[in-house]
């Protein structure tokens, strides 16, 4: 389970906001552009400090101002899937997969078991060697979506994951998320703009305005899109 | 055909010839000194002038020099430019400027500045005589004066690559367990590796073809401090077919450097 309690000043306004992901649960934080979702996802990762507030896993505290603690972001164990996916152009898609495990050294054979079996459960056994750069779309988010699994996260983010993807792969996507963090059982935080996305994937959402929570709940309760037409 | 449409035809025409003489013109400009270099040596003099020892030492003591100085520059330069990219810090502007300063500032006057800090009765060059160690008119200062020019084409590329980088691969690579320094080496360093290179070839062409910088801080020793360009100016007054020789050496040299780095621009990994 996430907790996370934040505060932070930002340039224009002040982010201010709380919630909790329970364990296998998709939460979606949606939110106009420069709303503040983004710093938000930066915050739990520890990417960024919050001014104020706590984060934590399960039981165990990540960051927490009041006690002055804040563990670096290498040690938080967080699956962390950015934009337009940023998977590594330079190495092939076996390399992706295993760089979080090699980060922390684990054994030779260990990670060639598990870039195995993350490349079938991704469906990308046969692009084991091709260089990342040269893939599709889907296929790099497929393989990102691997890479930040692989780590065993205990909490799996992704920001904008369905952005740039064709129907199918959106699909795919969506299917893959949802497997994975039912089977793994650990809370999942999607930033998306998407109403559509919100329902589809989403176990609860809320929506953000300038770093305030403007409104929580079950998606197909998601207020209308009758006066946001970025929500559509 | 009406007045105005032969008209427009004659002046299309006139564009025409106007634009291929300019371009021409301008290409004759800079071609024509270094095709006269050629021409004014025959090949068994050439052939001749190479075997000369004093041809021989310059080659050597250039293309030593320039390979120390560019692998202190790039083993220095790369954590450096990184560093200065991904930190705020009070000063950065300054520092900024400063990397560039060498390219403006007149090579002899870098020499000039080189020597009153290091020679035998500067700043730090008195220090340093003190326990013998001289450092002007030594190959030490060969490589100080080319470093002290050449590095920043280096640096200026090194920090405009950092700068373009997608900051979420470095990021998604700290979340992923990754230090710092393995982030650095396993992906900012590859990313950015044929841009490195092709600043690391300027680089190391401007050093090779230093010559006032050198000259003031490290003398005209052969063998010591005599590196090409400082063998072409000196051969003037001497065996002119050396001159010749030393400076179609460098020609050569400076058109694969062009070559490799235009080839390095077309083989840029493609970004994510």
């Amino acid at each position: 389970m996430l907790e996370a309690v934040i505060k932070k000043q930002l340039r224009d306004f002040s982010l201010d906001l709380s919630f909790s992901v329970n364990d296998g649960s998709i939460f979606v934080l949606m939110g106009e552009n420069g709303a503040g979702k983004t710093t938000v996802l930066n915050c739990i990762a520890g990417l960024m400090g919050p001014d104020a507030g706590s984060i934590r896993f399960n039981s165990s505290v990540v960051f927490d101002a009041g006690i002055g603690i804040n563990i670096p972001v290498e040690e938080r164990r967080i699956g962390f899937v950015f934009q337009r996916s940023a998977v590594f152009p330079h190495m092939t898609v076996g390399e992706n997969i295993a760089f979080g495990l090699r980060a922390r050294r684990k054994p030779t054979v260990f990670i060639k078991e598990r870039v195995g079996h993350w490349l079938k459960a991704m469906h990308i056994e046969d692009l084991v060697d091709v260089k990342a750069g040269n893939l599709s779309g889907g296929q790099k988010q497929r393989v990102a979506l691997a890479r930040a699994l692989a780590i065993e996260p205990a909490l799996l983010m992704l920001d904008e994951p369905f952005t740039g993807l064709d129907a199918e792969n959106i699909r795919l996507v969506k299917e893959l998320t949802r497997t994975f963090v039912t089977s793994m059982k650990i809370p999942c935080l999607i930033v998306t703009h998407r109403v559509i996305d919100c329902r589809d994937v989403g176990d609860n959402a809320c929506i953000i305005c300038r770093g305030k929570k403007e409104w929580e709940g079950k998606p197909e309760n998601l207020p209308g899109c009758s006066c946001r037409n970025d929500y559509v | 055909m009406t007045a105005s449409s032969v008209k427009k035809k004659i002046t299309g025409t006139l564009t025409c010839i106007a634009a291929g003489v300019l371009i021409v013109a301008v290409a004759l400009y800079l071609v024509l000194p270094i095709l006269a270099l050629f021409f004014r040596i025959t090949p068994d003099l050439f052939l001749a002038s190479l075997a000369d020892p004093e041809v021989k030492a310059a080659l050597s003591l250039s293309l030593v020099t320039s390979v120390i100085s560019l692998a202190i520059v790039i083993l220095v330069g790369t954590p450096f430019a990184y560093i200065h990219c991904r930190n705020q810090y009070p000063g950065k502007m300054l520092v900024d400027t400063i990397i560039d300063l060498p390219l403006v500032l007149p090579p002899a006057v870098a020499g000039m500045a080189l020597l009153v800090l290091y020679g035998r009765a500067g700043l730090v060059g008195k220090y340093a005589n003190i326990f013998g160690i001289s450092i002007a008119f030594t190959t030490l200062a060969v490589i100080m004066a080319q470093i002290f020019v050449a590095s920043p084409f280096y640096l200026r590329q090194a920090k405009s690559l950092f700068d373009q980088l997608d900051p979420a691969y470095e990021l998604t690579a700290r979340t992923l367990g990754a230090s710092p320094a393995r982030v650095f080496a396993h992906v900012v360093v590859p990313l950015t590796a044929s841009g490195l290179v092709s600043g690391a070839v300027m680089t190391f062409g401007r050093a090779l073809g230093e010559f006032g910088a050198t000259i003031m801080f490290a003398g005209n020793l052969p063998g010591v401090t005599q590196t090409m360009p400082l063998a072409v100016y000196v051969n003037l007054a001497g065996d002119f077919n050396v001159g010749l020789t030393i400076s179609i050496l460098l020609v050569l040299i400076s058109f694969t450097i062009m070559i490799a780095i235009r080839f390095l621009a077309k083989t840029e990994v493609s970004h994510a």
